[in-house]
């Protein structure tokens, strides 16, 4: 097996007077869907907010394609080649949709092949390419969100919960999208909550608790093993579709 | 396979009460240089005092541009913002003494080149100390607040006795370039050439900044900033190199803007900057933390009260701009144009 894309080792993290991250160990393989599952407040957020360098590691170390970027300020981190999809969105509320868009490209220029697709893939925002993205619905801006990250090839994408808090027809497209991202060989760290999105994607999976990776391996292993969800994350898959 | 969701967008037509919802705090200009045509008897008053509210608008705004900006980008309050006004000022009132030949000459280009200098002038200078000052004095204080506001205030003392240890401690009275003296007489009303050039200027600096910050690359990542530095960061670009541009750029803008303000007022001191920084907070405030339009609209606002009513009330003329800021927080507690920050 290849390196992993990512490497996390014992990586720790505190938010001011909290201890958060106790010592993670993750990989995350290339052109592999690898999930972040756990409950709320393990640690999942922290973990990807770490990696981009908006909170600093205070001890462990994190290897990008080989490169040490445990100390790199985030904009160096995002042009070593990492699409970041936040919790929040991170919409520019104030600026159009294709604004928000080009601002992504860092090459300066959106390709027309790429944002095409983009458009097939999430249609309102060709409806309202020219409209400030402020005004967009919530399932709306999480489709800029991830389109953002889309718009230029990255040799990581790392995404939060992209379908927290969205009506069903709305996750079937993002989960159609991420699928596409998948089959083009994309290596992702998924944050997801929804179990039925996660299985449908992930082709391995890590679950963290109380600041630290508890279990990892393959998502089939998981899915299939009822006992096994039921202990790491107090979760049934009677409940999945 | 096909890609398209289950659901389809759909565009509501908004009513024309929402149409016209964000256009409000434009239509407040015209609307107060209207009350000021009914409230002022004589039409060539109104006139005069509409020109003159303008310039002084134009020239405050230059001054509070870059003030917004850099509170928007970094949520740093630069108490010491005034400085660079009278920084401005000085260097550039000391150009036009130096080019004394220039500036009295009864020529239009001659004494515009020399306005032009000392412009140029100011904005280097204060340019380069608006550099130095980020860097001793407001980056070891980022996300503190009160440390802020303290620190920055120290600057502006030490600024303000530097002023006074290079050119001394009198105030130096000024004579506007030959050509920009007097005024024109039209429709019965006298208008000041000065402040005809002060609304020019004005104008054709707002201009050329809505162009920078809609349509350039750089302007993008300045109005992304503002709302969601953190995200800015998080697509590649480096935050605070851009920050550094901003602040160096608005410190020029409020050295140019001092020059502006020491010419208009024909009298200049090292205490001015902190004097007028009473009008440039008010106008940052009022117009949206962060945003360049609120700001000048805000800025005109000002100008225009003022001088409308020192016309018709002078006692009343102290309080009315705080009166104006009380007026529209409570109609709008951002401000007229908040800059909706994501953090």
């Amino acid at each position: 097996m290849s390196d992993p894309i990512l490497r996390l080792e014992g990586v720790q993290t505190d938010i001011a007077q909290y201890h958060i991250l106790q010592g993670v160990d993750l990989e995350v393989p290339r052109g592999k869907v690898t999930m972040l599952l756990g409950r709320n407040g393990v640690g999942k957020t922290t973990t990807l907010r770490t990696i981009m360098g908006h909170w600093r590691a205070k001890a462990g170390r994190i290897t990008f394609d080989g490169a040490d970027i445990t100390a790199r300020p985030t904009p160096a981190i995002a042009r070593s080649g990492i699409g970041f999809v936040p919790e929040n969105m991170g919409i520019f509320g104030d600026l159009t949709v294709e604004e928000n868009m080009v601002l992504a490209a860092v090459s300066g220029r959106i390709d027309p092949a790429r944002r095409d697709w983009i458009f097939e893939a999430f249609p309102p925002l060709r409806t309202f390419w020219k409209g400030p993205a402020g005004t967009l619905s919530g399932g709306q801006k999480q489709m800029l969100s991830i389109a953002r990250a889309m718009i230029e090839e990255r040799r990581l994408y790392l995404i939060d919960e992209p379908t927290k808090g969205l009506a069903p027809a709305i996750v079937t497209t993002m989960a159609r999208a991420l699928r596409e991202l998948k089959e083009a060989g994309a290596s992702i760290l998924l944050v997801e909550q929804n179990f039925a999105v996660a299985r449908a994607l992930g082709d391995l999976v890590a679950v963290m608790d109380d600041g630290r990776v508890i279990w990892s391996g393959e998502m089939a292993e998981l899915a299939g093993d009822a006992g096994l969800q039921e202990r790491l994350m107090g979760l049934s898959m009677e409940g999945g579709h | 396979m096909s890609l398209a969701p289950d659901h389809a967008p759909t565009m509501a037509r908004k009513g024309l009460a929402e149409r016209l919802e964000p256009w409000a705090p434009v239509l407040l200009v015209p609307v107060m240089v209207l009350l000021g045509y009914l409230a002022i008897p004589a039409t060539s008053s109104w006139l005069t005092l509409t020109v003159s509210g303008l310039a002084m608008g134009m020239m405050i705004f230059i001054m509070a541009s870059g003030m917004t900006l850099v509170f928007g980008l970094m949520d740093v309050i630069n108490f010491g913002h005034g400085a660079f006004v009278s920084i401005g000022a000085f260097v550039g009132v000391s150009v036009l003494i130096w080019l004394g030949g220039m500036a009295g000459a009864p020529s239009l280009v001659l004494n515009l080149l020399a306005m032009g200098a000392a412009a140029i002038a100011a904005m280097v200078v204060t340019g380069g100390v608006g550099w130095a000052f980020e860097k001793v004095i407001v980056k070891p204080v980022y996300g503190a607040h009160l440390k802020q506001i303290l620190v920055t205030m120290g600057g502006l003392i030490v600024i303000e006795q530097l002023i006074v240890v290079i050119w001394g401690p009198e105030e130096i009275f000024i004579r506007r370039p030959e050509t920009l003296q007097g005024g024109l007489t039209f429709a019965g009303a006298a208008i000041e050439k000065y402040r005809l050039l002060a609304v020019g200027v004005g104008l054709v600096l707002f201009l050329a900044m809505r162009f920078v910050l809609r349509r350039t690359k750089i302007g993008l990542i300045v109005r992304a900033g503002v709302e969601n530095g953190e995200m800015v960061e998080a697509l590649g670009y480096r935050l605070r190199l851009v920050f550094v541009g901003v602040f160096i750029a608005g410190s020029a803008l409020a050295g140019l803007g001092g020059v502006m303000w020491g010419l208009y007022q024909e009298i200049i001191t090292a205490h001015m900057g902190q004097e007028v920084m009473i009008l440039i907070f008010i106008v940052v405030i009022i117009g949206g933390l962060g945003s360049v339009e609120g700001c000048f609209i805000g800025a005109l606002l000002v100008g225009l009260l003022q001088n409308y009513i020192a016309f018709l009330e002078p006692k009343v003329a102290l309080i009315s701009n705080i009166g104006l800021m009380v007026a529209i927080l409570m109609w709008r507690p951002m401000g007229m144009i908040p800059v909706v920050k994501a953090k």
